[in-house]
Parts: structure tokens; sequence; C-alpha cells
């Protein structure tokens, strides 16, 4: 009996689509006047609009906007607890890395996928203090590949004081990674993406409800507005023409049309 | 070439964008030409198309150019291309022969809403055929549906009963329609993704329940547009009371689009992997199929309309496809493929015929219809000969759909079920054979209550119509392109379902 009741109370958000769902096709099918029909009908297409949401929704997520590049630069002077405080920041920041990770390690024949990452890296670590990205690494488990990750402590802190000095002078001309970067250490600049980005993993992410069936719905509810819209206009025709939205009371008028006045009583009495 | 590299997104995008024009046009002639311009375009290129697809082999596209599975992708093989060159030339069709019919039937002010409306439906209907997305496929199927409920109520003007007809539609449709979105969400829910291919790949090795009550509410969702047989109570009314012109074109197309839709969920996304397939073949297709055959036909039988006539006889044609798809064999498959291509012709013929009656008499009772061969000989004879394609005799197009359909039903096993497509045939002959009795032997009623006839249709009618029936004797003759492509698909969908042909 126990795990029954938790059961259904564990998927109550089912037990409501499915109770107006059912309430809307009750409503379509047994009322007879034509605006309550379109009313039992935006019930039931309502209901599925809640499904699309249940379907969307994770527990402990938050609302599908991106919160990665909304750093405010006073208060993320890296102190206290990472994973806690600026787990937002980490996983917009791993997003970015990652994706810098994927352009520096293209092959690099031209300046523009080096300009991509630097702009991608200048956009978005270069609001984070990069304090942050020190505590990070030091985070980071040596074990694997230490030797990798301890050479490239050096050019992690290299990167990370040129940021610093950039939020601390906001009017100094944006730095080149190109410039400062000789084409071998291009390399090196493809690891330390991928070891923040791993650090990034490391941290608490922030966990997104999924933003697909939000669109789907939202595609769905316009397509539910016009459905009502052209059915009430349609009952607004009806009562034009026939002076009645009952639909037994048209029912009797289609009768006298197609088999006359008698039929239509006999049907009526019927 | 650019236009080349964008073909496949012609078919939609041409009527979608071009559409709004017309109402901006000056009603009657100019909205009519500019309408069916657009629709001869559109007719161009989804020849295109199929003439690409028939030679390179599928095409896939990426709208907006964002890769699928994030993306929505227009991926077109064989069995589409057929479809979209079907809807695309039943339209190039029946625009031009629209415009005397509308000018009798529609009220003037309204025309440019008419053939927008017309151009949208058509837009719906190639996107549903076209799109590779199934959430996509529903917003296409919701856009030909409001357009249709609009287009159906504007025969209100000469039967208020459209719009009861079109209300009981929009209610059905968005039913069927919700309940499609429905068994998408579920999909989703299992796989994560909307793109068709995508999800057959995820799909592969899942048969729980979620997968399968997502599988039922997409066939039923489908079923109710498609007007399977006990969900079909929407659309007698629907044809019976619609502008000629309009019924000539969804009896045509509409259902057939929706008949894909489900080819489409059966083959490219669940394939036979998926257990609950053969269930609904055989516990629920195979039966309903029978049904509507005898059921529908039957009825068909008892009707003094002689559009909802017609409007029967699609409900029994609808189960013969679904036999068809119930074989589960690339056999039956084919003659699916095949009498779809071949239905709409021999409809849409059909139904143009009535709406030439209807100009020259003002109704489409078969009491209207009595002695017509003497005073409308062209109409006539073309009923009469599209009449005979239905009802499958040789030559014709008909002949080759039964022809396919009996070869899968002895093929698959079902003996029983060849002798009952004979059976069935055999009642279309008794209901054509009725109407065809009163159109050649009868005298017309005297009793004023119908017009007589004074003369033949106008050419702009006649043309368009001896068009199709031309197309259903030299399609019955040269099946080159119908059955040659269309068996070409079937083998294609069925390696693809993971089935032996």
């Amino acid at each position: 009996m126990e795990h029954w009741l938790e059961f259904i109370a564990a998927r109550y958000n089912y037990w409501i689509v499915i109770v107006l769902m059912m309430t809307g096709l009750y409503v379509v099918f047994a009322r007879g006047n034509l605006v309550k029909k379109i009313v039992g009908l935006n019930l039931f297409q309502t209901s599925v609009f809640i499904f699309y949401i249940t379907i969307g929704k994770i527990a402990g997520g938050t609302a599908p906007i991106y919160i990665g590049g909304e750093l405010d630069h006073g208060d993320t002077a890296g102190h206290g607890d990472v994973g806690d405080s600026h787990g937002a920041e980490g996983a917009g920041l791993h997003d970015v890395l990652d994706d810098a990770a994927g352009a520096a390690t293209q092959p690099i024949s031209d300046g523009s996928a080096v300009d991509s990452l630097h702009a991608k890296v200048d956009n978005s670590i270069g609001d984070l203090a990069a304090n942050d990205l020190k505590t990070m690494l030091k985070d980071l488990d040596p074990g694997e590949g230490g030797e990798v990750v301890a050479s490239l402590h050096d050019d992690v802190g290299k990167v990370a004081n040129d940021m610093l000095a950039k939020t601390q002078q906001p009017d100094a001309p944006a730095f080149d990674l190109t410039d400062d970067v000789a084409p071998e250490t291009i390399d090196h600049a493809a690891d330390i993406a991928n070891t923040l980005g791993d650090a990034g993993h490391g941290l608490g992410e922030v966990i997104y409800t999924n933003p697909l069936p939000h669109v789907l719905i939202l595609t769905a509810i316009v397509v539910g507005v016009a459905t009502t819209a052209v059915g009430l206009a349609l009952a607004v025709r009806i009562r034009e023409a026939y002076g009645t939205i009952e639909e037994d009371e048209l029912e009797v008028l289609d009768n006298v049309a197609e088999f006359g006045e008698a039929a239509a009583v006999a049907g009526g009495h019927a | 070439m650019i236009i080349a590299s964008q073909l496949a997104v012609l078919p939609v995008i041409t009527p979608l964008v071009l559409a709004p024009i017309t109402l901006l046009l000056p009603k009657g002639r100019a909205s009519w030409a500019w309408a069916t311009l657009v629709s001869w375009l559109t007719f161009a290129a989804c020849i295109f198309v199929l003439k690409t697809v028939a030679e390179t082999g599928l095409i896939s596209y990426y709208l907006g150019d964002w890769a699928p599975p994030l993306g929505i992708e227009y991926r077109i093989d064989l069995a589409n291309a057929l479809v979209l060159f079907l809807v695309s030339g039943i339209a190039a069709v029946v625009f031009p022969f629209a415009y005397r019919s509308v000018e009798l039937e529609v009220d003037e002010r309204q025309t440019p809403y008419f053939y927008g409306a017309l151009l949208i439906c058509l837009t719906g209907l190639l996107g549903v055929t076209i799109t590779g997305d199934a959430f996509n496929v529903f917003v296409f199927l919701e856009i030909s549906s409001l357009s249709t409920y609009a287009l159906i109520a504007m025969g209100a003007r000469r039967d208020r009963r459209a719009l009861t007809a079109a209300f009981n539609y929009l209610v059905m449709g968005t039913i069927g329609a919700t309940f499609y979105v429905i068994g998408i969400g579920l999909l989703y829910q299992a796989t994560g993704t909307l793109n068709m291919a995508d999800l057959h790949d995820r799909l592969v090795g899942q048969d729980n329940r979620m997968v399968q009550a997502g599988f039922a509410f997409i066939l039923v969702g489908v079923g109710l547009k498609l007007a399977m047989f006990p969900l079909h109570l929407w659309l007698p009314n629907a044809y019976a009371y619609a502008p000629s012109a309009v019924t000539a074109f969804l009896a045509a197309t509409a259902t057939k689009v929706a008949v894909y839709v489900l080819i489409r969920f059966f083959y490219s996304i669940f394939g036979f992997d998926f257990a609950f397939m053969g269930a609904a073949f055989t516990y629920v297709l195979l039966p309903l199929g029978l049904a509507g055959m005898f059921v529908a036909s039957l009825v068909a039988v008892f009707q003094e309309d002689v559009k909802r006539m017609l409007a029967y006889s699609s409900v029994a044609q609808i189960g013969y496809m679904l036999l068809g798809l119930s074989f589960a064999s690339a056999a039956g498959l084919t003659a699916t493929l095949i009498h779809i291509f071949n239905h709409a012709l021999m409809k849409g013929a059909l139904f143009m015929a009535v709406a030439c009656v209807v100009f020259r008499c003002g109704s489409h009772s078969i009491h209207a219809f009595a002695g017509l061969s003497k005073r409308m000989p062209y109409t006539t004879w073309a009923f009469i000969l599209s009449g005979l394609s239905l009802i499958g005799v040789p030559l014709t197009v008909g002949f080759i759909s039964k022809w396919y359909l009996l070869e899968a039903a002895f093929g698959a096993g079902h003996w029983y079920a060849g002798f009952l497509i004979v059976a069935s045939s055999l009642i279309a002959l008794v209901y054509i054979g009725r109407i065809a009795e009163v159109m050649l032997l009868r005298e017309p009623a005297s009793d004023g209550k119908y017009v007589i006839a004074a003369k033949d249709a106008p050419l702009s009618m006649l043309i368009p119509m001896w068009a199709l029936v031309a197309a259903n004797i030299y399609f019955g003759v040269r099946t080159e392109l119908t059955a040659g492509l269309a068996e070409r698909a079937a083998a294609a969908l069925m390696t693809f379902a993971g089935g032996g042909s």
C-alpha cells in the first residue's frame, strides 16, 4: 500500500496530465455547445503542453537560460569554495572551453582558428578572475599525466596573468594570443583548454532543464491558439447561419434541410 | 548553381512565400492567375526534385544549414519524391480548373483568401511529405489542416452544413494532431531526438511500454487524419459540403499524405525490429483495412448525394492502402504506394466531373445527373472512365493498383484478402454503375427541381479534368514511372526497415 501511494505521489505531474487530458476529451465529446467543445479541446491540448514541460524538467534544474557570460567582476575574486560559489560560471566556462579546445586541436592552417579561440577565451575567461583558473588547476588531480599538467601550470599562469592584466586595465588594447604564443605553443593552448575543460567538469555544473520541449511546446501553443481562433470563428459563423450553437438543435435543423419537416420531428422525438 | 543546391527547399518555400501575395491582389481573376502560376512553379520544382532523386538518390537538405539531429533536415528519397510529384501535380491541375467553379461557389470577395488558403494547404501537404523531422511533420500537418478547415467552411455560401462539417473536422483533426504530438513526446522521452533517421537509430532494441504507447498514439493520431475506417466520420460531410474544387484537391492529396506519414513511421522510424509493429499490422491495419473496404463501400451504394458517395468510396480506398501496408512485404508496400498515386488520379478526376455537374446543374444530388450524357457528354465520359478506373478495369490505373495489391495479398499468404479485394471492387462497380446508369439511360427529371444543363462545362474545366482522365489511362498502360519508381522506393524502404522482401 505504502509503495503504491509513493508511486502515485512521485508521478503527480503525470496524473495532472492524465486528469486534464481526460477532462478535456470528455468535455469535447459530452458537451453539445460548440464553444464548450472548443474549451474542452483547449484543455486537452493544455494537458499535452504540461506533458512536454514534464519531459523537459530535470530535478534541481534551472531555466534553460545561458548563465556562463553573466559574471560580476568584483565579487568573483576567487575566494571560498570554487565548486559551490562559482558553479554556474564554471559550467558556462566549461562549455566555452570545450569549444575552444575543439577549435585549437584542429590543424591550424591560418590565423582564423587562433583568432576564434582567442575571441572565445577573451570573451569568457577574460571575465572570470584569473585566480579562479589557478585554483581550479590546483584542484586538478595530477595523478594522470601529471607531468603535462605540471608543465601546463606555467602556461596557464601566463595566460591567466595576461587576462588579469586585461581585467584590471579595461582600456588597454586587447592582447593578441597569436602574438604572445609561438606556433608550437598553440598545441599547449589546446591542452590548456582541454585541461580547463576537464576542470570545468570537476566543478558543480549548472543543471539546465531541457530547452527543446519548451520550444516545441511554444510551437504547439501557437498551433493551439490558431485552432481555437478558427474554431471560435466557425462557431460565430454557425450561429449566424443557424441561429444556435447547440449541437442537437443543429442536427435537427440539418435533418429538416435533408429530409423535410416530418423526418426532423420523428428524429427529434426518437 | 545556387538554385540547384537549394532545390530541396523549393517545393515548400515557393508556395509558402508567394501565397500571402495572393491576398494583396485584386479579387477574382488576378488572384486566381497568381495562385495558378505559383502552383505551376511548385510543380516544376517537384519535377526537378523527383528527377534528381531518381537519378542521384537521396537528397538531404539542412534547413538554415543547421546539421541534424539538432537542425531540421529535409530528407527526400524516392517515396516522398513520388508523393511530392503527385501532390503538386494535382495542385497544378486543380488550380486552373478552380476558376469557374469557385466563381460560382465562393463569394467573390473571398477569392483572394480562398486561393491563398489553398496555396497554404498545398504548402502544408508538401511540407509534411518533404521533412525528415518528426515534429516538423506536426507543424506542417496543422498548417494544411487549419487552411483546410477554412476552405471547407467557404462552402457555406451554397450549403450552411459546410460550417458544421468544418467544425466537426476541426475537432477531430485537432484531436488527431494532438495525439500525434503526444506520441512524438513519448518517443522524444525515449530517445532524446526528433530527427527521423536519428529516431530510427536510437529506437533500435527499445521495446518498452513508452515506445509502444508512443507508437499507438501516432497510429491513432495519423489514423484520424487519414480517415482510417472507424475514425473516418469527419470525412464524408467535409468532402460533401466543401467547394467542389477543394473537394477535388483534398480527396486527391490530403489523406494520401497522411498515409505517407504512416508509411514513413512504420518503415523509416520503427522498422521491423520493433515487435509491436507486427501486431499493429496483423490486429489493427489488416482488419480495419478490410472492414473499411466493405463497410464504406456498402454505405456508398446507398448515398443519394454523389459527392458523399465518392467520399465514402475514398474511405474504402484508404482501406486498400492500409491493407497493402499490413502485408509487411515489399510487394504490399509497392501496392500501397502505387494506389496512393493512382487513387489520387481517379478521385481527382471523379470529383472534378462532379464539380462540372454542380457548375451546370447546381446540385450534386444523383437526380441532377439524370440524362446528362446527352447534354454534357464530355463530363459524363470523364466520370465514367475514371469510375471504371476506380473499379479496376484493365487499361486504367485502377487495374494496376488492384493487380499489385492482389499479387501482394497472395504473396503474403492472405489468399482470402485477395478474394475480398475482388469482392469489394464489385461493390464499387455497383455504386459507380448506379451513377453511370442514371447519366446514360435516365431522362432528366422534369419536375423543375434541378436545373437542366444547357451545354457542357466550360473548356477551362474540361481540359484539366480530361488531363487527369488521360493520366488515368496513360499510367494504366505505361507503368514505368509509377510502378517502377514505387517498386524502387518500396525496396529501399524495406531494406532500411530491416525486413525481407
